[in-house]
C-alpha cells in the first residue's frame, strides 16, 4: 500500500472527488474515504478534507477533527517502505526493545523518522498479533516474525535497496 | 497428493510463502501431482511453518519447515525425516484441546465452502433457520456463553435487549479489533475459518431480526484483511450471504477496516469508528443493545463470541454449557505468547488453572529461565506472579484474585523483566492511545509515566502518589483504557515491590 512512491503533482480535485463518490453509498462512509484516498495518494492530501466535509456536509474541522484522531492516516507521504515494528508486551517478552533500539540506531532514526533518502520511515506499532513468534514487525504489508538481528539486518538491507 | 502448508500470518511471517513455493516447485521439477493448500494454522505457532501432508491414516506433519528443508522431505517421500511430527492430531498441544470454535481451522481450506460444509459448517444456521428468534436466542443463554472480549457479559441477555427492541433497522456488528497483546483467536478465524464468523453473525442476525452486520477489523492485520474480502466473496455466492440459504430471508455483511486506533476496541468507541466519527468512548447508557450503529438496536459482540455460536447450534447450547467451570461455560482459546517454549492457541473448557497453562502445556519459557510473571488478559491485564499459578481459568476466578480473563491471552515473561518497565509501558500506552475523553485517563495516563520515572530514579515517596493515581484513573474514566491501566501498574507494583524498591544510590 504504501510502496510506490508519491506522486509529485498534486492530485486532481475531480480525481479527488471521484474517490469520495465512490464510498457515499456506505453507511458512515468517512473512514473508508479516508482509506481510499490514502491507498490512491500514500497519504491523505489536504485539499481533499474541504472537499470531503461539502460531500458529507460536515465542517473541514470536523473533518480534520476525525481525520487526526486515528494513527493511521497520513497527511504528507511517509519514506518509500514503512516498517512498523512492534512495541506490545509479547515481544518485550523476547527482547524486542532492545532489538528495537539496535535497528533505530543502525538506521540512524527515532519513532515515527524517515531516512533522508525517503526509502524508508519506521513506526511503533502496538501488536501485529504475531505474539507467539515474537518479536515481530511488518514490512509494507509484509509480517515478520521470529526476529533477531541478523534478520533485522536483512530487513535494513531489503528497505533501503 | 494434498500438501498443506498455513496461510496464516503467523505462518506467512516465518517463512510459510516460501516453503508453499518450494514445495510447487520442487513437484513440477519432479513431474509430481500435488495439489498445494494454504490452510489456516493449528495454532502451534512454535511448530510453524507447520508443513502436512495428507495419508490414508491422517494428516502427517513436518516443522518447522524451511524452504530448504523441502528438497529433503520430497526426497524422503515426506517419511523419516528430522522435522518429521507424525500424525498432527497426536501432537500433545494439540490431542489435549477441545477444540469446538476452532474446530475446523487449520484443518480445511479457508476459502472452501464445500469443506466448510463437509466439516460440519452450516449445520447450525440450519437448524436456527426453522427457529423462531425468541428460540434461538433462548439456546444461546441455555449455551451460558459470555463476551469472549473480556467483558463476560452473557451473550444471550445481550441479544434479548436487542430482539424486544423495536426498529425498522438493527444491526449485528462483530468486534474485530484485536488489538490486545498476546491475543490472535479472531486473526486466526478470519484467517483460518471465516465463514464460522460469518454463520454465526447470521444466526444472530435471525436471532434478534437484524438484516445488516458489519466486521470491524483492525488495520494492523492486512492478511486477515485481504482474506476476509474474498471470503464475503465466496460466502455471498455460496449463498451463506444476501438470501440466506434461499430461505428468503435476509442477512448482509460488510468488512470496515480500523485505522490504529487501540481504544475502538472499546463497544462504543467503535460504533462512532464505524459511523464516521473520532473514536471517543460513549457514556452509557444509552446501551448500544438499544441505540447503537446510526442509534439503532445494535448487538456488539467479539468475534470469538460470535464464531462459537455455530457449534452451539449445531450440538446444542446444553452441550456446550456442559464444559467448563462455575459460570464460565463452554470453552476458551487460550492464546499462549511471549516467552514460551511452546506458544500458540489452545483452546479448553474453562478450569485449567494458570500454572498448568504455562509451566505444563507451554513448556515454560523460551529462553528457559524461570517464569516471572503472567500478563494475562492484555495490556489491561494484571501481572500474575508465580504464586497466583493455581488460579484457575474463568472469568470470577480471575476476577477474585485481582486480575481479568480479558480475551484470554497469556503474556510470558522470565526473570529478566523489569516489572517497573511494564508498568511504566502500560501507562504510555494509555497515554499513546487513550481518546482524550475523559481527564484520569488522557492527563493520569502521561503524570503515571512521570511518577514511575521519579520512582525510577529513587523517589520511594511517589509510589503512594501512583496508588492515588491510579484510584484516580480506575473511578474517573469511562471506558476500561483509563480504567484498567491501573491493573498492570498496580499488580506489578504489589507482585513485585524489589522491582519499585530502588535505591537513590542504585538509580545514579
Amino acid at each position: 500500500m504504501t510502496s510506490t512512491p508519491a506522486p509529485s503533482v498534486a492530485p486532481a480535485e475531480a480525481e479527488i472527488d471521484a474517490l469520495i463518490a465512490a464510498q457515499l453509498h456506505l453507511e458512515g462512509p468517512l473512514l473508508p474515504i479516508f482509506h481510499a484516498l490514502q491507498e490512491a495518494y500514500c497519504h491523505v492530501p489536504q485539499a481533499a478534507l474541504s472537499r470531503i466535509a461539502e460531500a458529507l456536509n460536515l465542517t473541514r474541522a470536523e473533518v480534520h477533527g476525525v481525520m487526526s484522531f486515528y494513527h493511521d492516516f497520513r497527511s504528507a507521504p511517509a519514506g518509500r517502505h514503512v516498517l512498523k515494528i512492534c512495541r506490545a508486551e509479547a515481544c518485550q517478552s523476547m527482547g524486542g526493545a532492545a532489538l528495537a533500539d539496535r535497528l533505530l540506531a543502525k538506521l540512524g532514526l527515532d519513532w515515527h523518522g524517515t531516512t533522508p533518502d525517503g526509502k524508508v520511515t519506521v513506526e511503533p506499532v502496538y501488536c501485529l498479533g504475531l505474539c507467539a513468534c515474537a518479536p515481530a514487525a511488518m514490512v509494507d504489508n509484509k509480517v515478520r516474525g521470529r526476529l533477531d538481528d541478523a534478520a533485522c539486518d536483512a530487513l535494513i538491507a531489503e528497505v533501503r535497496a | 497428493m494434498k500438501i498443506y502448508v498455513p496461510g496464516d500470518s503467523a505462518a506467512k511471517a516465518v517463512g510459510a510463502d516460501e516453503v508453499a513455493a518450494a514445495v510447487a516447485r520442487e513437484a513440477a521439477a519432479r513431474g509430481l501431482n500435488v495439489e498445494v493448500i494454504r490452510n489456516g494454522t493449528r495454532g502451534m505457532i512454535w511448530l510453524e511453518p507447520l508443513l502436512e501432508v495428507e495419508r490414508a491414516e491422517g494428516r502427517s506433519g513436518f516443522g518447522p519447515v524451511t524452504a530448504a528443508d523441502v528438497p529433503a522431505l520430497f526426497d524422503a517421500g515426506f517419511g523419516a525425516h528430522s522435522k518429521a511430527l507424525g500424525p498432527v492430531e497426536e501432537i500433545p498441544f494439540f490431542a489435549r484441546q477441545t477444540r469446538l470454535t476452532f474446530a475446523r481451522c487449520g484443518l480445511t481450506d479457508p476459502l472452501s465452502m464445500a469443506e466448510y460444509e463437509a466439516h460440519g459448517g452450516l449445520a447450525g444456521l440450519r437448524r436456527a433457520l426453522d427457529m423462531t428468534g425468541e428460540a434461538i436466542v433462548d439456546e444461546v443463554k441455555e449455551s451460558g456463553l459470555r463476551g469472549r472480549g473480556g467483558a463476560g457479559f452473557p451473550t444471550g441477555i445481550k441479544w434479548d435487549t436487542v430482539r424486544l427492541a423495536h426498529a425498522d433497522q438493527k444491526y449485528i456488528v462483530c468486534n474485530a479489533d484485536e488489538g490486545d497483546s498476546g491475543t490472535f483467536a479472531d486473526r486466526m478465524i478470519l484467517e483460518g475459518d471465516p465463514f464460522c464468523l460469518f454463520e454465526g453473525m447470521v444466526i444472530a442476525g435471525l436471532g434478534v431480526g437484524a438484516t445488516k452486520g458489519y466486521i470491524y477489523l483492525r488495520s494492523e492485520y492486512p492478511d486477515a484483511v485481504e482474506m476476509t474480502r474474498r471470503a464475503l466473496d465466496v460466502a455471498y455466492r455460496a449463498g451463506l450471504l444476501g438470501d440466506v440459504l434461499g430461505s428468503g430471508r435476509r442477512f448482509d455483511l460488510e468488512l470496515r477496516v480500523g485505522a490504529g486506533a487501540y481504544v475502538c476496541g472499546e463497544e462504543t468507541s467503535l460504533l462512532n469508528s464505524l459511523e464516521g466519527k473520532r473514536g471517543v468512548v460513549r457514556a452509557k447508557p444509552p446501551l448500544p443493545a438499544l441505540e447503537g450503529f446510526m442509534g439503532r438496536p445494535t448487538v456488539v459482540n467479539n468475534l470469538i463470541s460470535l464464531a462459537t455460536v455455530p457449534v452451539i447450534f449445531a450440538r446444542g447450547g446444553a452441550f456446550y454449557r456442559d464444559f467448563g467451570l462455575g459460570r464460565s461455560r463452554g470453552t476458551i482459546p487460550v492464546q499462549i505468547a511471549g516467552n514460551v517454549k511452546y506458544g500458540g492457541l489452545f483452546e479448553t473448557a474453562f478450569g485449567m488453572s494458570l500454572g498448568e497453562l504455562v509451566e505444563d502445556v507451554a513448556g515454560g519459557t523460551a529462553s528457559g529461565r524461570p517464569v516471572k510473571a503472567v500478563q494475562v488478559g492484555g495490556p489491561l491485564g494484571a501481572y500474575m506472579p508465580v504464586s497466583k499459578f493455581a488460579t484457575p481459568f474463568g472469568y470470577e476466578e480471575f476476577d477474585g484474585q485481582g486480575g481479568l480473563i480479558g480475551h484470554a491471552g497469556l503474556v510470558v515473561f522470565d526473570d529478566t523483566a523489569d516489572m517497573l518497565g511494564m508498568a511504566r509501558f502500560a501507562m504510555e500506552f494509555c497515554a499513546v492511545e487513550s481518546c482524550g475523553k475523559c481527564t484520569p485517563c488522557r492527563i493520569g495516563a502521561v503524570r503515571g509515566v512521570e511518577t514511575l520515572d521519579r520512582i525510577a530514579g529513587g523517589d520511594a515517596a511517589a509510589v503512594d502518589l501512583l496508588e492515588d493515581l491510579c484510584e484516580t484513573m480506575k473511578d474517573g474514566s469511562l471506558c476500561a483504557l483509563g480504567g484498567l491501566t491501573p491493573m498492570p501498574v498496580m499488580s506489578a507494583l504489589t507482585g513485585f515491590p524489589d522491582d519499585f524498591a530502588r535505591s537513590k544510590k542504585a538509580a545514579e
